[in-house]
């Protein structure tokens, strides 16, 4: 899982009222390599919430991030390729995505988040 | 399909780990998986700027139709109940991110923040109570709901779907009406029972009223008329049929005269048959008493 799916997850627990973001404990983390567009990045700027980013990118190990963004920042190499890695190249491979209000745990296995809900929680 | 895996076993049952790899080592099914894909991309109208789209595939199974987004330059995150349909997606290294959950659970994503969802062959599952909390009307509301709040304003959703009957597809298509989706179903090769495909074409947000709906396409591949026209054409006889007032019987009958009576004797002697002879009796009313 990558951090471009992870800033857009939300807990759908029922009685959750804000179910974002996750907390990522993270145990095993892998890094893959892809081609940036630097337009989908620019698009992206726009939907990402960056404190949830930042967070995000930190639990996985990458503390390249600053701390606010603006869009000028957009206009950087060296911004852009941060961002690029930071979004598209960590992929968190084993551990587990935490509920902001309940706790609940949603275990990653493979790469692949577990968002099955109990019955007792739909 | 020579028989319908809905009613065989639940998703996460019926393709377990044998069924998933036949699934995908299938290459008929890949090249319909494909095809479908291309079609739903087409459907989905995504500007044409270069920009590439963020896109949701629910259903993605074992990424087959991702695959087809990848190829369109998107990126894609996937969603399927499945775990041994993901399992051999990340044996295929595809490109999107993959998420184990239940459609009919909803769809826990941010709201606004897709640019499209597709899925092929995956929204019919949500017809069929599989367990004994499962209640279908529910689970297509929860799926819509949640889906037309994570797309951003004016994005589309295209759905290839595997009706059972038309109640099923009234079923999933008042579902999405009523989460506030606008559109209608697009059925390619309506007249032919094997090549036959229906998507469920839905648009989110404002702009809708003036998208238009694609025609399906023909046999020689040339569009033609919706399905739905056709089933209002039917509904139309129907009702015609049931109202069609039943004649009214004539009631005012008049008597036959002199003249007639005259005219028939003659008619009759003319056979050659006993007529008695012509008085001044003749068609003259008998009396009340007789």
């Amino acid at each position: 899982m990558r951090l471009i799916t992870h800033n857009m997850l939300s807990s759908n627990i029922k009685g959750v009222v804000n179910g974002f973001p996750l907390r990522i404990e993270a145990e095993k983390v892998m890094e893959k390599t892809m081609e940036m567009n630097s337009e989908f990045l620019e698009k992206m700027f726009e939907k990402v919430d960056w404190k949830a980013f930042v967070d995000a990118s930190r639990a996985m190990g990458y503390t390249e991030l600053p701390e606010e963004a603006n869009s000028s920042m957009l206009d950087s190499d060296e911004f852009l390729n941060r961002f690029h890695h930071a979004l598209l190249e960590l992929d968190l491979e084993e551990g587990a995505l935490v509920c902001p209000e309940t706790g609940r745990r949603f275990p990653v296995s493979k790469g692949i988040p577990n968002m099955l809900l109990h019955e007792d929680e739909v | 399909m020579a028989s319908r895996p809905e009613v065989i076993a639940p998703p996460e049952i019926f393709y377990d780990d044998a069924e998933a790899r036949k699934y995908t080592s299938s290459s008929r099914i890949v090249q319909i998986q494909a095809t479908l894909s291309e079609r739903a991309l087409e459907l989905l109208a995504l500007p044409d700027d270069g920009v590439p789209k963020l896109l949701l595939d629910i259903g993605c199974g074992s990424g087959l139709s991702g695959e087809t987004i990848s190829e369109n330059g998107h990126h894609w995150i996937g969603l399927d109940i499945s775990a041994s349909m993901l399992n051999v997606a990340v044996e295929r290294e595809v490109e999107g991110d993959l998420l184990l959950g239940d459609m009919g659970q909803g769809i826990g994503i941010r709201p606004g923040v897709m640019d499209g969802a597709i899925s092929i062959s995956a929204v019919q599952w949500l017809c069929n109570a599989d367990k004994s909390s499962h209640n279908p009307r529910l689970r297509l509301k929860a799926f819509f709901t949640s889906l037309y709040k994570c797309l951003s304003n004016g994005a589309r959703a295209v759905f290839q779907v595997y009706p059972e009957n038309i109640d099923q597809r009234e079923l999933i298509l008042n579902a999405a009406m009523h989460a506030g989706f606008a559109g209608g179903i697009v059925v390619d090769f309506p007249h032919s029972s094997k090549k036959r495909k229906e998507f469920l074409v839905l648009t989110c947000g404002q702009c809708s009223v003036n998208a238009s709906i694609s025609k399906g396409k023909n046999e020689d591949g040339e569009s033609c008329s919706d399905d739905d026209s056709e089933d209002e054409e039917n509904q139309t006889v129907c009702i015609s049929d049931r109202h069609r007032p039943r004649k009214k019987q004539k009631n005012n009958k008049v008597g036959k005269g002199k003249e007639w009576l005259l005219r028939k004797k003659e008619q009759m002697r003319r056979r050659g048959n006993v007529v008695p002879p012509n008085t001044k009796y003749t068609g003259r009313k008998r009396k009340d008493r007789f």
